[in-house]
């Protein structure tokens, strides 16, 4: 188990990377820097059941993705996890395909609870469906993963002054700190300050994970996330991690925020990627 | 002369909470959300009843459509409660994202819609929340007469397995339809029958088409007024059988003329029956301060203007 699942993310880049180059569009650059996290939860973390998904998802962790663009890696893992088939990743931003541009229920994807891709609205469903697993006695927990760029979007400040006076603390939220938006980098559009200290302020237990590209860094960190939930706070994990990271001319920059690779660059990215677990048919 | 009297004016915002209180008494799922408009909305016995069911989320009406989206995961069956203007245009986006295109099972409940809310004048007088949401996909959408329809719509929507948009208001008006008459969504009701002229309204504007139809009739000109409570979906059955019998339409609605029901009818009868219509409505404008009153006169919403209406079109 332990040697597969550090087979995983190299994968999960190619999957990422194929999808994105087949249809020329995609969001490659945050999928790549949230690989880790992705394969920490889906493989390690999170106590699901892919098949058959349930929408109510009750007696399951719940996982909600508010930064729906990097889609390419949400689909591979669920894919890879079980929720459905692996070949089917390659009808992704393709017309009739379950893979939409950015997640949705809509055409009854399994593993997709609610849409997104119009950023900051995630924290608030998370919020109910976390509301609604303690009104039915369910001790299982709802994760969540945002971008930093994304926290500029006044409505995750309303459901985080929420779940922080109201006690959401079957809550862990995770902020993916790559600096970078699609204008340039944060710092440069909108400065985020101490995210962390943001969210304390506004009553959530807060943690950091200075290494997210790091696989086993990812697992301690959420593992100690868990450990925090049930004492009356919401639980915000703030993840350093680097966009476009594995692959030497795409890491650590915003320019892959929203670019397909060409031919010549696919092959100079496979080329540093192993195929550990097998490609989906083209 | 119709048949309908005034059983004691009351406001269609505490039909809601009637029908609230009585869904939380019957059905353990539904849960409601408020933000920091419990009074306004008559939720507070709900809420008082059922504090563990009754969520709170202060002055952040994105937050509390996304929470209601988020607690259907786990079957429960929200109803969101506040104004009309910031249970839909300021909350857009959320709504068509998180519930819609979610395919969630969202109540949305808007109270203090249209003209009729009076002196807070046009910032919360929204006119425009209706064709906001009919043309959301899946998006059913309610607009009842009275206290007791309202109270049967917010039951009979519990039991409707997808989001809809039930609009209501402030103003006591003429409380008229029978108690306990069971709301049938998308179902039109016939309530005078005439051959002249068809006169299709919703929400507050049902009692003055009934005003209207006794003024008609003195004049010898029989309407035929059906309530319209249900914009999505349109019950074509019902509009097409009286207007293959009177060949003549009035609309009459407290929302603007561009998306509300007479543009749905419109664009019915444009495809299935053209007629000759005429539509009472906001002519592309904002509301104001004032009193309801003042404002249906002002506006050209009363009484008059749907018998005005009347005349016209029976004049084309």
């Amino acid at each position: 188990m332990t040697q597969q699942l550090h087979d995983l993310p190299s994968q999960v880049r190619r999957d990422i990377l194929r999808m994105v180059h087949a249809v020329q569009s995609g969001h490659p650059g945050g999928s790549m820097g949230c690989t880790e996290y992705f394969v920490a939860l889906y493989f390690d973390i999170l106590r699901h059941t892919p098949a058959p998904f349930n929408m109510d998802g009750q007696g399951e962790d719940l996982f909600f993705l508010s930064n729906g663009h990097i889609s390419p890696v949400f689909y591979s893992v669920l894919a890879r996890s079980g929720y459905f088939s692996v070949e089917e990743l390659n009808t992704f931003r393709k017309l009739d395909s379950r893979l939409q541009g950015h997640p949705t229920t809509h055409e009854g994807l399994p593993g997709v609870r609610i849409s997104s891709g119009s950023l900051g609205q995630g924290l608030s469903v998370a919020v109910g469906a976390a509301q609604a697993k303690k009104l039915a006695g369910d001790d299982r927990l709802v994760f969540t993963l945002h971008g930093d760029g994304a926290l500029q979007e006044g409505q995750i400040w309303e459901a985080a002054l929420y779940a922080g006076s109201k006690k959401v603390d079957n809550l862990i939220s995770t902020i993916d700190a790559n600096g970078q938006q699609i204008d340039g980098s944060t710092d440069e559009v909108m400065p985020m300050g101490d995210i962390g200290s943001k969210f304390a302020a506004f009553g959530w237990d807060v943690l950091h994970i200075p290494q997210g590209n790091d696989l086993d860094a990812v697992r301690s960190g959420l593992r100690e996330a868990i450990a925090k939930t049930g004492k009356g706070k919401p639980v915000c994990v703030v993840m350093q991690t680097s966009m476009g990271y594995g692959v030497d001319f795409m890491a650590g920059t915003h320019k892959w925020h929203g670019v397909a690779p060409s031919d010549e660059q696919l092959e100079a990215a496979l080329a540093q990627l192993p195929e550990t677990l097998g490609d989906y048919p083209a | 002369m119709h048949s309908y009297s005034d059983s004691g004016s009351k406001d269609t915002r505490s039909g809601f909470g009637a029908g609230l209180l009585e869904l939380g008494r019957s059905n353990p799922d539904v849960v409601a959300l408020c933000a920091d408009l419990t009074g306004s909305l008559k939720m507070d016995a709900f809420a008082a009843e059922f504090p563990e069911r009754f969520f709170q989320t202060g002055i952040a009406e994105a937050h509390m459509i996304g929470m209601a989206a988020g607690l259907t995961i786990g079957g429960k069956i929200p109803f969101t409660g506040t104004f009309a203007n910031f249970s839909t245009g300021r909350v857009y986006d959320q709504i068509r994202q998180s519930v819609a295109y979610s395919g969630k099972n969202v109540k949305i409940c808007a109270s203090h819609a249209g003209l009729t809310l009076g002196e807070d004048g046009a910032t919360h007088q929204i006119l425009e929340d209706i064709g906001l949401m009919k043309m959301l996909p899946g998006m059913t959408v309610i607009s009842p007469c009275d206290f007791n329809q309202t109270k049967a719509a917010t039951i009979a929507i519990a039991e409707h397995d997808g989001p809809v948009y039930l609009r209501f208001g402030r103003p006591k008006v003429p409380n008229f339809t029978p108690a306990d008459r069971p709301f049938v969504i998308g179902q039109a009701d016939v309530l005078t029958e005439g051959s002249d002229v068809t006169i299709c309204a919703n929400g507050h504007l049902v009692w003055e088409a009934l005003e209207a139809a006794n003024a008609l009739e003195a004049k010898g000109i029989k309407a035929e007024v059906i309530n319209f409570a249900t914009i999505k979906p349109l019950d074509l059955e019902t509009l097409l059988t009286s207007v293959s019998k009177t060949g003549r339409v009035v609309t009459a609605e407290e929302h603007q003329r561009h998306g509300g029901l007479g543009d749905s009818i419109a664009q019915a009868l444009a495809m299935h029956r053209p007629t000759p219509m005429e539509m009472v409505a906001v002519n592309d404008s904002f509301g104001e301060s004032g009193t309801p009153a003042q404002l249906l006169t002002k506006y050209g919403l009363d009484a008059a203007n749907i018998v005005a209406a009347a005349e016209r079109v029976l004049q084309r």
